[in-house]
């Protein structure tokens, strides 16, 4: 498959649902792992390399490196979890991430997509709120094994976060 | 009226006890604007980097009034109030950028880089009709301007006529922490912004509070980043305006916190990837965290290599937006802006160590609510306002009520 709109054949077109399905399931199981609070399972959507970063569209448009959440291994997941576990402090919350179709593309072998998403943030007191809103800028690894990301760029919409940032998004 | 008048009677402990109706008189939050931020107070601005060539300009805020800064075609520093002389709107509606003047939207008045009102709408009607009458002055209503100050590529402004140069307000401790940090020219990294659930001043004594750093942030003290043990010092400056609460890198603590069973101490808590805490010694002094606070909005930050200014926008009485803006320097070689990049992760809404102060301030904002008549025990470290070795200290919270009583007159 090459490009976007390669339908030039039945069997490209497949290959091309393929990735799109196997995109929409890697997205689906990431999302419901995180609104499930099954936390521990959060890294092993990466690849052992993978890059996790959180940042924000205005951060993205000026060039500015800087992440709120800045992960380059899935090492660095684990301990970020371990720390949301065992050392930080936040009131209980959990998040319902609302995920848009995913527009994929590939280039070279690689392929990419790119996610809008909501997430609300529903406290312990029932306080709901739109927490997020953003585009998932991920480039994806697939084989026999499944999908996993290779990268997540989570670009928030906003600058401004509400009080803290616990959960992944 | 006169229950109102006692109720906000500042204790007779003093300092050492905070009234909790201070964090919810709403006309107290309209008072502080105008004898604090609008007073004789020096407000950080922005970093002078975020002003890079000649006609650049961005707003920012002094309190919860907006302001713009600007650096003119000769390279001059400029801020003023960002209000139009007409009605009032808003004359910037972009948070950056580049410019010659500023038009308002909303009927075409226009001003230069230094706040002056330059032209005014078919000031002279057309063809003999309409316009402002010939003795009109509208030149008199323009923008306040501010004074501003640039110290070490700091930029800061102050609308008060008495408030004292920048370096006299700060004191020569304050002074020399900040030139400490700031020792080349900055390379801006980035920022956020971060909602806070309190009113300003809780964050503003959170950050003086280095008692709390190694209790409330386990991560800190889980691997050994900041513990009270850990040597260090808290330096007030002397009219209680800055402080600088620093500790040394090199890890010389005991088992006091093991021993106390204390919540915030988990050894054997070892990270998968400690890369994360690698960290050089650029300052070249040892001092692994330093966190310089001025009166009333700005934090300072030094956690490791990773640099941070802070500044606040109170925006309401239990709101108050937290600015991050995170920077390096032009001489920085790949190796150690990977490093600040990386400890990034440490701090913001997201941080290892700073998510809880969100939280935490917000806590006391709830939990005080009902409370308006109780007192809060700011003891710790005697009662006194100087600096100390001991961070075990609330010196530096007494140090921001010395200021805070000063200015409000209270």
């Amino acid at each position: 498959m090459t490009g976007e709109h390669d339908c030039s054949s039945l069997s490209s077109v497949l290959r091309r649902l393929t990735c799109d399905l196997a995109i929409q399931d890697l997205n689906a199981r990431y999302a419901e792992a995180l609104d499930d609070d099954r936390l521990e399972e959060w890294p092993e959507f990466f690849r052992p390399d993978g890059r996790y970063h959180i940042t924000t569209a205005e951060n993205i448009a000026q060039g500015f490196p800087i992440g709120i959440v800045s992960a380059t291994s899935r090492a660095m997941l684990r301990d970020r979890i371990k720390a949301l576990r065992q050392a930080n402090v936040y009131e209980a919350q959990r998040y319902r991430h609302v995920l848009g179709a995913p527009r994929v593309t590939s280039q070279n072998g690689e392929l990419t997509a790119r996610t809008s998403f909501m997430v609300a943030r529903i406290m312990h007191t029932g306080e709901t709120m739109i927490f997020a809103t953003g585009c998932y800028q991920d480039r994806i690894a697939l084989n026999g094994a499944g999908a996993t990301f290779a990268e997540k760029v989570v670009v928030l919409d906003s600058r401004l976060v509400d009080t803290l940032l616990a959960i992944p998004l | 009226m006169n229950v109102h008048t006692n109720v906000r009677q500042w204790p007779d402990e003093g300092l050492t006890r905070v009234p909790y109706w201070i964090y919810s008189d709403q006309d107290l939050y309209a008072q502080e604007q105008e004898r604090i931020f609008r007073g004789d107070t020096w407000n950080f601005l922005c970093l002078e980097a975020e002003l890079p060539r000649a006609n650049t300009f961005r707003t920012s805020n002094v309190g919860d009034m907006s302001v713009v800064v600007t650096r003119d075609a000769n390279g001059v520093v400029h801020a003023f109030e960002n209000r139009c002389a007409h009605r009032g709107a808003l004359l910037c509606l972009v948070p950056h950028g580049e410019r010659k003047e500023f038009a308002c939207v909303y009927h075409n008045w226009t001003y230069d880089l230094a706040g002056n009102l330059t032209g005014v709408a078919f000031r002279r009607g057309i063809a003999g009709k309409g316009g402002m009458p010939p003795d009109a002055t509208p030149e008199v209503h323009a923008p306040r301007k501010l004074r501003v100050e640039v110290l070490a590529g700091l930029v800061f402004g102050t609308l008060g006529a008495d408030t004292p140069p920048l370096e006299a307000y700060l004191g020569p401790d304050i002074t020399r922490g900040v030139r400490r940090v700031m020792r080349a020219p900055v390379r801006l990294l980035g920022g956020y912004s971060q909602a806070l659930p309190s009113n300003w001043k809780l964050y503003m004594e959170n950050t003086k509070d280095s008692y709390h750093a190694s209790l409330l942030h386990m991560f800190f003290t889980t691997f050994r980043l900041n513990r009270l043990s850990q040597k260090g010092g808290l330096v007030v400056g002397e009219n209680g305006a800055g402080h600088i609460s620093y500790s040394m890198a090199a890890d010389v603590a005991g088992k006091e916190y093991e021993q106390a069973k204390m919540r915030s101490a988990q050894d054997g808590y070892a990270l998968e990837a400690p890369e994360l805490l690698q960290s050089v010694d650029e300052f070249g002094d040892g001092v692994g965290l330093q966190i310089l606070a001025v009166f009333p909005g700005f934090v300072l930050q030094q956690i490791r290599n990773s640099l941070a200014v802070r500044r606040i926008i109170p925006q309401g009485l239990d709101r108050t937006e937290l600015v991050w803006t995170c920077f390096g320097f032009t001489t920085d070689d790949d190796a150690l802006n990977a490093l600040r990049l990386r400890q990034a992760n440490l701090i913001g809404p997201a941080g290892f160590i700073s998510m809880e102060d969100g939280a935490a301030t917000g806590f006391v904002q709830r939990g005080s609510r009902g409370a308006p008549r109780e007192l809060s025990v700011v003891e710790m470290g005697g009662r006194g306002t100087s600096s100390e070795e001991s961070r075990i200290s609330e010196a530096a919270v007494r140090g921001f009520w010395k200021s805070y009583r000063a200015h409000m007159r209270m």
